[in-house]
């Protein structure tokens, strides 16, 4: 019981901690936009809905990624990293904190780009927003670990991305197709291992 | 004492390295039969799947020594790790440019989306080359072994997953020689083929440890140089 206790201590800091700075979410949330007025400059007239579907999902990758780069920063910059990994805690609820932070920051960024995206495109079907939603656990699951990683190299902003999107790949494409059973099934695997594994990358020393 | 131990397999290896190739070469192009219906440029598909089968045995040897990086706490897995997913890279490379020429002579196209292999190779590739970037990002020691081993490990579970996305995602024109009845192919061909892969894994075995005995002699030097500094 103490772990949810931990996780969800954890998870309200970073929500407080946003609440208060205002800077991850408001960005995302004008990223988002921004990408889909581009989208509809970048689309030929009369180009299909699968066409505007497909960039949709190009827009959520590239939003989560936004959100992730910073998902560590502060961490980082302040060395909060040493405290939480003394911490008398499980690690791998610093990894569950975070990535439930993400999917806070993602959904809420997505609540603003679904709806924007069904006035300037077209109208969206429920197997879509279930796919949206499952799509958003793969990603911050995924996510917040290569994020914990980035943020230890020198390379920093530069390495999310590179080590982010080949991961996306299978969730663009089950997204796309609306192949819900495959991303319940990349959902389970790679937050399993996530979860498993995140204890090696915060381990210092 | 096992420094010559590790000179001699490596001698071993690269001998048996050169016969295998030499002999697939022959096979392939005096014994193999000509394909029926795609002809003389059929016959890059012995260097072509071996090549590729041996870049996921590298990736397979890589997440293989990351789990002992990981579990055991093995040190020396670090570099076995990463010398294997270096070779894994230059294999993946070279799946990507063969199967990029036979795509060219049979379908007359230089890429081919629907080519379910080609563009898994593009998606490890690209996972595999941040890789490096994430290494060489991070200074040296216990935390970049783990993260390295970390990353390593969701390769090879991103190889069936993304496998089984692309899968979805096209349909199939690529030749399925490999199906639930065993290979598709007549005896000499599978003979020819056998003795390729063979000489592929040769060749890697070699270049593993080749690789491995120069940066482990690298390691030492270091050591050393910085004990008389």
């Amino acid at each position: 019981m103490t772990y949810f206790a931990d996780v969800a201590a954890l998870t309200r800091k970073d929500l407080l901690l946003e609440l208060r700075v205002k800077e991850t979410l408001p960005s995302m949330l004008l990223f988002v936009i921004a990408t889909l007025t581009i989208f509809h400059f970048a689309l030929p007239r009369g180009t299909g809905d699968t066409a505007a579907l497909g960039l949709l999902w190009s827009a959520i990758v590239f939003t989560a990624l936004l959100g992730l780069t910073r998902a560590f920063v502060a961490e980082r910059e302040q060395g909060l990293f040493d405290a939480l990994v003394l911490a008398p805690c499980d690690r791998s609820a610093i990894w569950l904190a975070k990535s439930l932070a993400v999917l806070t920051f993602l959904v809420c960024a997505e609540l603003v780009a679904l709806p924007a995206f069904e006035a300037f495109f077209s109208g969206l079907d429920g197997r879509t927003i279930a796919a949206v939603a499952l799509a958003d656990i793969g990603i911050a699951a995924v996510g917040t670990l290569f994020g914990a990683m980035a943020v230890a190299g020198r390379a920093r902003e530069l390495l999310l991305p590179l080590l982010f999107l080949p991961m996306a790949i299978p969730i663009v494409v089950g997204g796309v197709g609306g192949y819900l059973w495959f991303l319940v099934l990349y959902d389970a695997i790679f937050a399993l291992l996530a979860w498993a594994m995140f204890e090696y990358v915060v381990a210092e020393v | 004492m096992r420094r010559t131990l590790a000179a001699r397999s490596a001698a071993a290896t690269s001998a048996l390295a050169v016969v295998l190739l030499t002999l697939s070469i022959g096979l392939i192009f005096f014994w193999a039969p000509t394909d029926a219906d795609q002809g003389f440029s059929q016959r890059i598909f012995y260097f072509h799947v071996p090549i590729a089968l041996t870049a996921y045995v590298c990736f397979g040897w890589g997440a293989w020594k990351a789990l002992r990086v990981l579990w055991k706490r093995d040190d020396r897995a670090d570099v076995a790790s990463y010398v294997a997913i270096h070779q894994g890279v230059v294999f993946g490379a070279l799946t990507l440019l063969t199967g990029s020429i036979w795509a060219r002579a049979s379908w007359g196209v230089w890429w081919s989306w629907s080519e379910n292999q080609l563009v898994l190779f593009l998606v490890l590739f690209l996972f595999y080359c941040a890789y490096f970037m994430l290494r060489f990002s991070l200074e040296p020691g216990r935390s970049r072994a783990n993260m390295s081993a970390v990353y390593a490990l969701f390769g090879v579970v991103l190889i069936p997953v993304s496998f089984l996305a692309i899968r979805l995602s096209q349909k199939f024109i690529h030749p399925v020689v490999f199906n639930s009845h065993g290979p598709q192919m007549s005896g000499s061909q599978f003979v020819t083929f056998l003795v390729s892969l063979a000489g592929m894994l040769a060749l890697f075995a070699t270049l593993y440890q080749v690789e491995l005995a120069g940066k482990r002699l690298d390691a030492s030097l270091r050591e050393l140089r910085e004990l008389l500094v």
